[in-house]
């Protein structure tokens, strides 16, 4: 089967997310969206929120073109940002973000991650960590009020 | 070219074992499995005799070229002038005042966009390039359009990946400044009628630029024959260094052009009231060159004589006839480029697997293939898609690398269920 790298980022999760992406549409009525862009692949989506008086976001979707890891990244995201509130959002993007490149072991270290911890395996592949983080950029910069990201 | 029985009789002496030692890189082993590379296309690997060529100048005989009256000053001037009349003869250039070094295609094409086209290019004047084009031969001609409020136009492609003739002449105005062409496409591996197009466009006194990076590995390219009025190529398409390649221009041409860059080298004398610029090629040439990657290329170009143009093109077709047959046998592959004439690559897409995740499973398998949209995203636009997976293949592949490029792509299938 699979070289142990790719199997660890290959798993059944992650395919069955690909296939089947989770709250992919347009948002109507949403109160933030931002576009994202890895021009290094080719990767698009736009990512949709609304976020309450209470700062919670209580809807969130997503839509584009990318590979398996950016799409089951996304569709991961989407199910475990609604309705969490702002700031629990942004720290989830921090762990993720950090668990990415290899500075957050998420088995040694407390966080938040839970089943986001099934993209670990991108860190022993350099070339696929922004793959795996474009979403969370791009829902980071719509939060923010920017409506434009690229992670080159 | 016609093939000749000689030709034949090559591909059977061709001795890939032998070759394949001859790359030391060919050797490792990746992720548990003995290297596949099959991205020759964005950079093909360098044989011991560049390598050992390019040590030599540093252990013997680095320093200055054309500045020194000293004993290594004079052997690295005459390694260096030996490579430009190495590659001269490669081209088959009629001078060696025509072998300008640069440090690539793209440099070479910036050359010519800021030498030779700008002060010929007004408003309301066409550059013309075709669909196939890498970005080294669009963005420059664009940026130029984009000062003097010039026309870029763009021969189309059909579904093949084969360029459309049939209007070129509608194509080519009185207003047309520069045609811009690949001789193959490092996208689809198209090999483009290169010569056709430059008859047309001489008809009209319309000079032309090749942009030749995919054609020095694979072709059998004669300057002269093809008409061209400028042929750039990249050292590290060739089994050369990186950071080194060549722009040949027609010397009536050269002649007339203005510097590119300047300082050191490319004069004759200087006061600060006048400059006499040097002869060719060395006005093209200021400052201290890439030596030892000219010196590196030199060695290169030797490399693939030695084997034979003929021998390396009946191999490589050999090889890309096994691929095409091979992958196509797979139902859930999509070739892109399916040109009757093709440089030994192929490019495709799964449905419902994106390129980069074929290429991250082949790359756990040991397998180097490119994925993207190989710096031609007018191409991808253009049989809409977002990239492919390609593999580019060498002299100094074999089939049974393909079989494993196969399987790997059997195993993608079946992990996607796609
Ligand atoms: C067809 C073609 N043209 C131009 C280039 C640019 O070559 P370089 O990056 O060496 O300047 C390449 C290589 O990527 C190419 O394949």
């Amino acid at each position: 089967m699979l070289n142990t790298h790719t199997k660890n980022l290959y798993q059944d999760v992650i395919l069955d997310h690909n296939k089947k992406p989770r709250n992919y549409k347009v948002l109507e009525g949403h109160s933030h969206m931002a576009h994202g862009d890895n021009p290094l692949c080719g990767d698009k989506l736009d990512v949709y929120l609304t976020v309450d008086e209470n700062n919670v976001v209580v809807d969130v979707s997503f839509i584009g073109d990318g590979c398996a890891i950016s799409k089951a990244s996304a569709s991961m995201m989407t199910t475990m940002v609604k309705g969490k509130p702002i700031d629990e959002v942004e720290t989830l993007f921090h762990e993720f973000h950090k668990m990415s490149t290899g500075k957050l072991d998420p088995d040694a270290e407390p966080n938040h991650l839970g089943r986001l911890k099934i993209f670990a395996g991108v860190r022993d592949l350099p070339a696929r960590v922004k793959c795996a983080t474009l979403a969370w950029h791009t829902l980071d910069a719509a939060l923010k009020g920017e409506r434009i990201v690229s992670t080159e | 070219m016609i093939q000749t029985s000689e030709a034949v009789r090559n591909t059977a002496t061709l001795n890939v074992d032998q070759i394949r030692d001859d790359f030391p890189v060919l050797g490792r082993m990746i992720n548990g499995m003995p290297l596949a590379y099959l991205d020759n296309a964005a950079s093909s690997q360098s044989p011991r005799q560049v390598i050992d060529a390019v040590k030599r100048y540093h252990e013997f005989h680095h320093s200055n070229v054309h500045r020194g009256v000293h004993t290594l000053s004079q052997e690295a001037t005459g390694l260096y002038e030996e490579a430009r009349e190495k590659i001269r003869a490669f081209l088959n250039a009629s001078s060696l005042k025509e072998i300008i070094f640069t440090s690539g295609t793209t440099d070479g094409v910036n050359l010519v966009a800021s030498s030779f086209v700008e002060e010929r290019l007004n408003e309301g004047d066409e550059i013309l390039i075709t669909h196939l084009e890498h970005h080294s031969n669009i963005v420059p001609w664009h940026i130029l359009c984009e000062r003097k409020k010039a026309k870029l136009r763009v021969l189309p492609i059909n579904d093949n990946g084969e360029i459309i003739l049939d209007n070129l002449d509608d194509y080519l105005t009185s207003r047309t400044r520069i045609v811009g062409v690949n001789h193959i496409s490092n996208a689809l591996g198209t090999i483009n009628p290169v010569k056709k197009i430059v008859e047309a466009a001489h008809r009209k006194n319309i000079p032309v630029i090749v942009d030749g990076a995919q054609a020095t590995p694979h072709e059998i390219v004669d300057v002269q024959d093809l008409g061209c009025d400028f042929y750039a190529i990249s050292g590290h398409k060739m089994y050369g260094p990186t950071g080194i390649g060549v722009l040949y221009g027609r010397q009536e041409l050269l002649e007339q052009m203005r510097p590119y860059r300047s300082g050191g080298d490319m004069i004759l004398s200087v006061s600060f009231d006048k400059v006499v610029y040097n002869e060719l090629p060395y006005r093209f040439e200021a400052g201290t060159p890439p030596i030892a990657q000219a010196i590196g290329l030199g060695a290169a170009a030797d490399y693939i004589n030695s084997i034979g143009k003929e021998a390396i093109r009946n191999y490589e077709n050999m090889l890309l006839d096994y691929a095409t047959r091979k992958l196509g046998e797979i139902p859930q592959v999509r070739f892109i480029g399916t040109a009757k004439d093709k440089a030994s690559l192929v490019s495709f897409v799964i449905d419902g697997v994106h390129p980069h995740d074929v290429g991250t499973i082949l790359d756990g398998e040991g397998i180097a293939v490119r994925t993207g949209h190989h710096c031609a995203q007018p191409v991808m636009e253009r049989f809409s898609i977002p990239a492919t997976t390609r593999a580019s293949f060498a002299f100094y592949n074999t089939t049974e690398e393909i079989d494993r490029l196969v399987a790997g792509v059997r195993k993608v299938i079946e992990v996607f269920d796609a």
